[in-house]
């Protein structure tokens, strides 16, 4: 029987994000070069989110992007193609700090393709990421920088980041097959 | 995804909602063009073969390099140096590109049908860079982007095609692209190229050039297609260019933002006025530019299209 549990609510996400939005703010002192870019799609509303709460925190706009990493997918044979999303960056992104922004980071392969992507762009000075959850499971050497909630969970499980109509955080979800 | 088939080989035989895949795709591969790196490694390991049995430079040149935009390996097959002066048929030749293990075959020839005759046999994808006077499908959906992209939408937009329409592939995969997507389209040109016929499909046709001027949104010209007509079609290009060329007096009756679109090669003082041609109005280029991300939408989107499909 398929099911599902709801393992964090919106007041404690919320929390997470603020937190890790701060955490951002503390690693880089330089505001100006922080570049937020989330990955399609459900990457992008949270880096909108976290550029909210860095340009209260800075003093200044922080700008959100997205990355669309189907291109460099390393499954392209397997599973077939996927819907393209724009990849909208809001500037060059040549010696600025791109945090990378992802809902629920496990194998790191989307990331790697996202890297991938970002690459063809231009030449970052360094890339970060910031995940809401972390877990677990990773297939590639790749680490979060910044980290909402780490939540150990089953292999064959699927968590899911649930956002209101209006982009805002509600809740996540753990659903067992 | 609304993307299901193994082939492109018509714009006749897709759903609105398959054309409008292709083009949201393609946006996404226009920004690749103009990247400081203009190149996705989505289809690499792929082998392409451009086939090539009628010349053609601009059409080959355009998949050549959206296929290397694309990481795909690409090599060219030319009629002139192929096997076909030596008696071998279309079918054997298709097969020994096969053979190389190929897994995209474009095709380009003189007879209607020969890419869907390959579609029945090949296990290899098939698209269709044109088949004599039957259909360019991705001509048309490079043509619908560009309009889409200036215009917003198509839905409602008149479009007029003048010129050559019955000897036109360009001109049937446009009308069935753009009476999918909600565009009212006239028809215009000798009566010798452009039969009463085509009204069957849904378009309006009209011999009056200013009426088919005034209201349109987009104007769509054709080249005479010289190689397939036999000369006693119109009387001369120079009575042709006179009745139905587009010059400065005839735009200025136009709507002040109608755009002005052209296929190529063009002929200036035949269909278009030089003046035009470079005019701000008039979109040839970005046409060019647009052909290359349709191109990389359609050899992605058939990629990933399964061989069991029934529609394919």
């Amino acid at each position: 029987m398929p099911e599902e549990r709801t393992v964090l609510g919106a007041d404690a996400i919320g929390r997470a994000w603020q937190r890790v939005a701060h955490e951002i703010a503390e690693a880089n002192a330089d505001g100006g070069a922080v570049l937020l870019v989330g990955i399609q799609r459900s990457g992008v509303p949270l880096a909108q989110l976290l550029g909210e709460t860095l340009g209260g925190i800075y003093g200044h706009e922080v700008a959100a992007g997205s990355v669309e990493p189907g291109l460099h997918r390393d499954d392209l044979s397997q599973r077939g193609m996927s819907e393209l999303r724009p990849t909208e960056l809001p500037d060059d992104l040549t010696n600025k700090v791109v945090v990378l922004v992802d809902d629920v980071l496990a194998s790191g392969r989307t990331v790697r393709a996202s890297i991938d992507a970002l690459i063809g762009f231009g030449r970052p000075r360094c890339i970060q990421l910031a995940v809401l959850i972390d877990r677990g499971h990773r297939e590639l050497p790749i680490r979060p920088d910044f980290v909402g909630k780490n939540l150990p969970s089953q292999p064959d499980e699927h968590v899911e980041v649930r956002l209101t109509d209006s982009d805002a955080l509600q809740s996540v979800v753990i659903k067992t097959p | 995804m609304n993307w299901h088939r193994k082939h492109l080989l018509d714009i006749e035989s897709l759903t609105p909602e398959e054309i409008t895949t292709v083009l949201d795709t393609a946006r996404e591969f226009k920004t690749v063009g103009e990247r400081d790196i203009k190149k996705v490694p989505a289809l690499q390991g792929k082998t392409i073969v451009n086939f090539f049995v009628e010349p053609s430079t601009r059409t080959r040149v355009s998949f050549e390099l959206s296929a290397k935009r694309l990481s795909a390996d690409i090599i060219n097959f030319a009629a002139d140096a192929s096997s076909f002066k030596k008696g071998e048929s279309l079918k054997d030749t298709a097969r020994t590109l096969e053979a190389l293990n190929a897994d995209v075959i474009v095709i380009r020839h003189k007879a209607t049908g020969a890419p869907h005759f390959l579609a029945r046999f090949l296990k290899a994808h098939v698209v269709n860079a044109g088949d004599g006077a039957h259909e360019h499908p991705t001509q048309a959906l490079l043509d619908v982007f560009t309009i889409r992209e200036k215009k917003g939408a198509i839905e409602g937009l008149n479009v007029t095609i003048l010129g050559d329409i019955l000897y036109s592939r360009v001109a049937r995969s446009n009308i069935w692209a753009l009476l999918k997507l909600g565009a009212n389209v006239t028809l215009c040109g000798p009566s010798t190229l452009v039969p009463r016929v085509f009204e069957q499909m849904g378009c309006q046709v009209t011999y009056d050039l200013d009426y088919a001027l005034a209201s349109a949104d987009v104007i769509n010209l054709l080249r005479i297609q010289h190689e397939r007509q036999r000369k006693t079609m119109f009387p001369s290009i120079g009575e042709y260019a006179n009745l139905f060329g587009l010059n400065r007096g005839r735009l200025a009756k136009t709507k002040p933002d109608a755009m002005i679109m052209h296929p190529g090669p063009m002929n200036r003082g035949v269909e278009i006025e030089s003046e035009i041609a470079d005019g701000d109005r008039a979109v040839i280029l970005e046409q060019v530019t647009n052909g290359i991300a349709v191109r990389m939408a359609a050899l992605y989107l058939v990629n990933g299209g399964k061989a069991e499909d029934v529609n394919a």
